[in-house]
């Protein structure tokens, strides 16, 4: 039987609510929600959305933790031929404010938690035609701002279920993944509806996915991993447990066997969680027929506890960038003999090591990686000088490879091997963390005269936070109003986790400080 | 000072930094993302410092440690098990 190709992000949604309509699309705190709920739920706030003056192409911003209203809002947005952007909900004020003005946002959908963040940035935001806000009535901020602001749930309830029409063709964007640059500010990675389409297409027959299968998310859906559980999900037609976050490890696992979890995807601080919960009390996750990894290297050594936690899964060894989603996954049956290594390019796409010369490279011999494919971004938004260090032309005029700037080798059985990064770049639980970002943060407190933040192995997160701090003479610095003052501008998990304060930092032969003495020494 | 000025003073402290007008007894650590997941390990070793009392890896749920009135009842129902 013939089916529609799916050419738009949202159309595997509206595809999968008319065939099957009462399936159950998600769990989110215990609810269950069909896709016909989701459909006309999402429908519903597009119309609300266009009504309001949503013009085709309007970026969109949604600031709220993984929740039901976030879910519909990220498929709306796509309806009514916007282009939607996650920010992460723990992002402070500063960072939202930056973010708004960078994508231009028209709309803004968040929840009521986050008042205190977003209430000032909204009052400064000249684009911002409307906020829609989740967990409040409509007038709860008649008095304190000037944008209007509404009621996520009076929103849904008063709008028609009617199919916007729009223009919007595979080329277009679908959405702006933001993600840390290594000078401080985020960059939004640009990506059209075509290259994510292809790219779920090469995660779901790579990791052999069907409708059948129910995927947990314990990622938040602004890191473009927990992100893809969703949209694959509702592109198979399966279910998604979506929940908040890791953070406690038993309710997570509850949810594993109440719902007959087949996908558990992590990062190496979720399994290391469960590695350390299992050396203390067995587990035995039965139903899990897929684990992945991705964000940092999983240790070898854990292969075999996770074949005892995960009996009946194929692990999947995997890594990529948000600048083009995916590169390479290794294939499971190798992962007992080659652990440390990332496999090859996932399916549909090629990746390939030249050396800093753009040459090609031997085997074994480290060079930087290339990658080719429909999944590459379009750029960063608004940022040509450093969407072109990232991208370079391809062999056919127009076409675009992507540098990760990441080193690599490759072996004689063509599988990849992670070496390390090329900036400095912090992964620190899996997050990425630009030191220099935590460094103006720094600077911005009276009493430092210098700072200095780098990354220190730790075995929990893989690299701990650390900053050296050279105070000014006659000032008592705290090392608690620091991290108070820090947790002010940056995310929770940038925050250093150890703070040395020192009397003066190393530097090169050309007076910047000297990181790699300040890693040796540590 | 009574249990729950105990944990509120350790998680004003540790992970407000000293700013605690925003922590009411039933506001949820998850939702106001005040702790993360090493937080709450922290949380746990300090319970377990403070406490005659040992938390069991299916004990670290939202209902026993998401806000100071739950921490609260938690602790009550390990103490009176205890007995």
């Amino acid at each position: 039987m013939y089916r529609q190709p799916i050419r738009l992000l949202h159309e595997s949604l509206s595809q999968n609510a008319e065939a099957a309509s009462d399936k159950q699309a998600l769990v989110i705190e215990g609810i269950s929600y069909s896709y016909i709920k989701l459909y006309d739920s999402a429908l519903r706030l597009a119309n609300c959305l266009k009504r309001r003056g949503l013009a085709q192409g309007d970026r969109v911003a949604v600031y709220m933790d993984n929740t039901w209203p976030c879910v519909v809002s990220i498929y709306a947005i796509l309806i009514a031929g916007g282009v939607f952007l996650i920010i992460n909900p723990q992002t402070k004020a500063a960072k939202l404010k930056f973010i708004l003005n960078d994508s231009e946002a028209t709309f803004l959908i968040t929840d009521i938690h986050l008042k205190n963040f977003f209430i000032d940035v909204i009052k400064d935001s000249s684009k911002l035609r409307g906020v829609i806000c989740s967990g409040c009535a409509s007038d709860s901020f008649m008095d304190e701002c000037n944008i209007r602001i509404e009621s996520f749930e009076e929103v849904i309830n008063s709008s028609k279920a009617d199919r916007p029409i729009t223009n919007v063709i595979s080329l277009d964007l679908a959405a702006l993944i933001y993600t840390s640059g290594s000078t401080g500010d985020p960059q939004g990675v640009m990506m059209t509806h075509q290259s994510m389409v292809f790219a779920t297409q090469s995660l779901i027959e790579y990791l052999k996915l069907s409708p059948e299968h129910r995927i947990i998310n314990v990622l938040p859906l602004a890191f473009d991993y927990g992100l893809y559980q969703l949209i694959m999900t509702i592109f198979l037609g399966a279910t998604l447990i979506l929940e908040r976050s890791f953070i406690y490890p038993a309710q997570a696992l509850n949810r594993v066997k109440q719902n007959e979890i087949t996908v558990f995807p992590g990062v190496p601080t979720v399994f290391t969680t469960l590695v350390n919960i299992h050396r203390r009390n067995p587990i035995s996750l039965h139903t899990v027929l897929r684990v992945t990894n991705t964000a940092a290297a999983l240790p070898p050594d854990y292969q075999p506890l996770l074949k005892e936690i995960f009996p009946n899964a194929l692990i999947y060894r995997m890594y990529g960038l948000t600048e083009c989603k995916r590169v390479c996954y290794l294939d499971p049956a190798l992962a007992d003999i080659k652990p440390t290594s990332v496999g090859k390019a996932i399916p549909g796409t090629q990746a390939f090591i030249l050396s800093p010369e753009g040459k090609p490279v031997p085997h074994e011999t480290p060079g930087i990686l290339h990658v080719r494919g429909a999944h590459i971004m379009k750029g960063y938004w608004k940022q040509p000088e450093r969407s072109a260090r990232m991208l370079k032309p391809g062999p056919y005029p127009g076409e675009y490879i992507l540098c990760t700037q990441d080193w690599f080798k490759e072996d004689k059985d063509g599988d990849l091997y992670f070496l390390g990064r090329s900036d400095d770049i912090i992964k620190s639980r899996g997050e990425k963390v630009s030191p220099i970002e935590i460094e103006n943060v720094l600077y911005g407190i009276p009493g430092i005269k210098e700072a200095a933040v780098i990354g220190i192995d730790d075995p929990i997160a893989g690299q701990a936070i650390k900053a050296f701090i050279v105070p000014h003479r006659d000032y008592a610095l705290d090392e608690q109003n620091i991290k108070k003052y820090c947790i002010q501008h940056l995310e929770n998990f940038k925050i250093p986790q150890q703070i040395k304060f020192v009397d003066s930092l190393p530097k090169t032969a050309n007076g910047k400080i000297d990181k790699l003495k300040l890693k040796k020494a540590d | 000072m009574d249990t729950i000025n105990i944990i509120r003073e350790f998680i004003v402290d540790n992970f407000l930094f000293g700013d605690g007008s925003q922590l009411h007894d039933d506001s949820s650590f998850l939702q106001e993302s005040i702790i993360d997941s090493t937080g709450i390990l922290e949380v746990i070793s300090f319970l377990e410092k403070q406490f005659p009392i040992k938390i069991n890896d299916d004990e670290i749920l939202p209902e026993n440690l998401d806000s100071l009135n739950n921490i609260s009842a938690f602790l009550k129902r390990k103490f009176s098990n205890n007995q």
